[in-house]
């Protein structure tokens, strides 16, 4: 089963993909978000946003900062100021 | 009346006239179609912010450590109308429309023994609002190419507007901006932004799974409710940059038309002189001839 993520800022749609986990550097420490996470909201420190496409193998690493984690029924969405 | 050479003169200076509106009109259009997608773009931040602030703000219980950007100052003597123009002009009616919402609501307020104080951003909206309500003013932002603005521009302001707000300077801010619904339509628009206005018809969720906060509810919101500040002013210039390129569009392609028609009806009145003048020569001619 595949975690629906998405990365927003306010200038564009930075990314919008099925992904296997996503581990996000959350303001009082790393959490990772599988498909089917409990809902759960959190504020984000700056720092890397590890995206894993699939179980095994390299994940891909984008900074992030001044963000906000969401998980609800639909998957995960991080809303950050600034994504590279 | 005028001679032909003064006429000749006309016709080609509407003509270069013409020819730099023309351009005007297709710079524009180009314009216009990146600030369209990236007012589009700016869209789903917004909203899902919007709607996240809203939830939570729906189930905070309001204390005295609850964030004065949610629940306001408990009055409501001084506004603050934070007005978006543009820094250029030849734009049609687009910066006179922001203004003259702005000052009908300053002048409503007036009335009603409030306070009004303005936080201009753009050279057009101050200039109106500085010779109506001279003092009031109490900063004004030359933002430049409004299609340039980055969210860094908006968030500074937005800290200094809420540094403001914090030392008691006013008790509500608006935003007036100019709304693009297309091309042809653009809405000026007021937003209440602080206080953070939750809608009436917040979602509640009821039945669903009870969300986990970290850390809890109030933390968030006090981290959520200064960068919505921020996000509403950047979406707000965004609409901006987005009407101004539409409306300078349509009054560029008016005043091209219009000098389209100014030439057709010169070029006319020259034609007619020019036979005039023929008519004239040959009569003069032909009278000279039969009188030898």
């Amino acid at each position: 089963m595949a975690l629906h993520f998405e990365l927003v800022t306010p200038e564009k749609l930075v990314r919008s993909s099925e992904v296997y986990q996503v581990v996000v550097p959350g303001a009082e420490g790393d959490f990772g978000v599988l498909a089917g996470h409990a809902p759960f909201m959190a504020t984000v420190r700056d720092g890397n946003l590890a995206i894993y496409a699939e179980e095994r193998g390299q994940p891909e690493l984008i900074r992030i900062e001044g963000g906000f984690a969401e998980v609800n029924e639909k998957g995960l969405t991080v809303l950050a100021e600034k994504a590279e | 009346m005028a001679s032909l050479k003064a006429l000749k003169g006309r016709i080609d200076s509407v003509k270069s006239t013409q020819k730099i509106t023309k351009a005007m009109q297709m710079v524009a259009a180009a314009k216009l179609k990146r600030a369209q997608n990236a007012a589009e773009a700016g869209r789903p931040y917004a909203e899902r912010l919007e709607k996240v602030v809203a939830s939570l703000a729906s189930k905070v219980t309001i204390s005295s450590t609850t964030p004065k950007l949610l629940t306001g100052t408990g009055e409501d003597k001084v506004h603050l109308f934070v007005v978006a123009t543009s820094d250029k002009g030849l734009a049609g009616a687009f910066n006179a429309n922001i203004a003259r919402l702005a000052r009908r609501q300053a002048d409503s307020l007036i009335k009603q023994g409030k306070t009004v104080k303005f936080y201009t951003i753009g050279k057009k909206g101050r200039a109106v609002l500085n010779r109506l309500y001279r003092g009031q003013v109490v900063e004004s932002i030359e933002p430049g190419d409004l299609g340039k603005l980055s969210f860094a521009d908006a968030h500074a302001w937005a800290e200094d507007l809420i540094a403001r707000y914090e030392a008691g300077e006013f008790d509500v801010a608006h935003l007036f901006y100019s709304h693009f619904k297309s091309v042809l339509a653009q809405d000026p628009t007021q937003q209440q932004i602080i206080p953070v206005k939750v809608p009436d018809d917040a979602p509640r969720q009821e039945g669903a799974a009870a969300i986990e906060y970290e850390p809890d509810e109030e933390a968030i919101l006090a981290d959520l409710l200064p960068r919505n500040v921020a996000v509403q002013l950047f979406r707000a210039m965004r609409e901006n940059a987005a009407s101004e390129q539409g409306s300078k569009m349509t009054a560029m392609d008016n005043a091209t038309r219009n000098a389209g028609d100014l030439i057709k009806r010169l070029n006319i009145e020259y034609n007619r002189k020019r036979q005039a003048a023929i008519t004239t020569e040959l009569v003069e001619i032909i009278s000279g001839a039969e009188a030898l």
